[in-house]
């Protein structure tokens, strides 16, 4: 028995509480985007490192698993992200401790400068008629 | 020694997807449920590479990346369909 496999199975048990701790955040938070945010960041990490100490328990299996491990690292982020916009696109209520909402000032601005925009092209033709 | 903690590591991913299972059933609305769905999908990814190490084939690591790549579209497929139809 080897040092190398000692260290790799106390790396997989600290995934492993990761995974753990980013469940009890999906079962304990009060909104669906702090759902989103606890499950997805603590299990990205869990798996991460659960799957880099089987790595190093057994060496020559290094290469599938380092793929593997960025597969979950590349993929992760973006399902999250594509699952928050959706929410907030179909209006998913905020909890009540919410205090700032960026997200909505931008879209504001965006339709006011587009409408301004869109009348100010039509009066160009105008002018130019 | 090492058989004894990955087995521990095993139970405590179990006792975390049945925590999954439980905002899978109860969640108000659709998000609750994909992204139960997707944790759920994360944990069995580790889960599948543990089940690798102990019947020890290198085969099922091939079946925890396609098991990857399919839940990750079907997250996709789903919330591209909450959000504008399909």
């Amino acid at each position: 028995m080897n040092i190398l496999a000692i260290i790799g199975a106390f790396v997989t048990l600290t995934g492993a509480i990761f995974l753990l701790l980013g469940s009890i955040g999906l079962l304990r938070m009060p909104d669906s985007y702090t759902r989103i945010q606890a499950g997805t960041k603590a299990s990205t990490l869990g798996s991460i490192l659960s799957l880099l100490g089987l790595g190093l328990v057994h060496p020559d299996w290094l290469g599938k698993i380092i793929l593997l491990i960025l597969f979950v690292l590349v993929t992760n982020p973006v399902s999250s992200h594509i699952i928050a916009r959706a929410a907030y696109f179909i209006n998913v209520p905020f909890t009540d401790k919410t205090v700032v909402d960026k997200l909505k000032e931008l879209i504001n601005a965006q339709t006011v400068s587009k409408k301004y925009k869109i009348e100010k092209g039509s009066a160009e033709r105008k002018e130019g008629d | 020694m090492v058989d004894l903690i990955l087995n521990i590591a095993l139970f405590i991913m179990l006792a975390g997807i049945l925590l999954t299972l439980v905002r899978f059933i109860k969640g108000p609305s659709v998000v609750d449920r994909v992204i139960s769905f997707d944790v759920m999908s994360i944990v069995s990814i580790a889960l599948i590479a543990m089940i690798a190490h102990s019947v020890f084939r290198v085969i099922y690591l091939d079946v925890a990346l396609i098991y990857g790549l399919l839940s990750f579209l079907g997250v996709l497929i789903v919330s591209r369909y909450l959000e504008r139809g399909l």
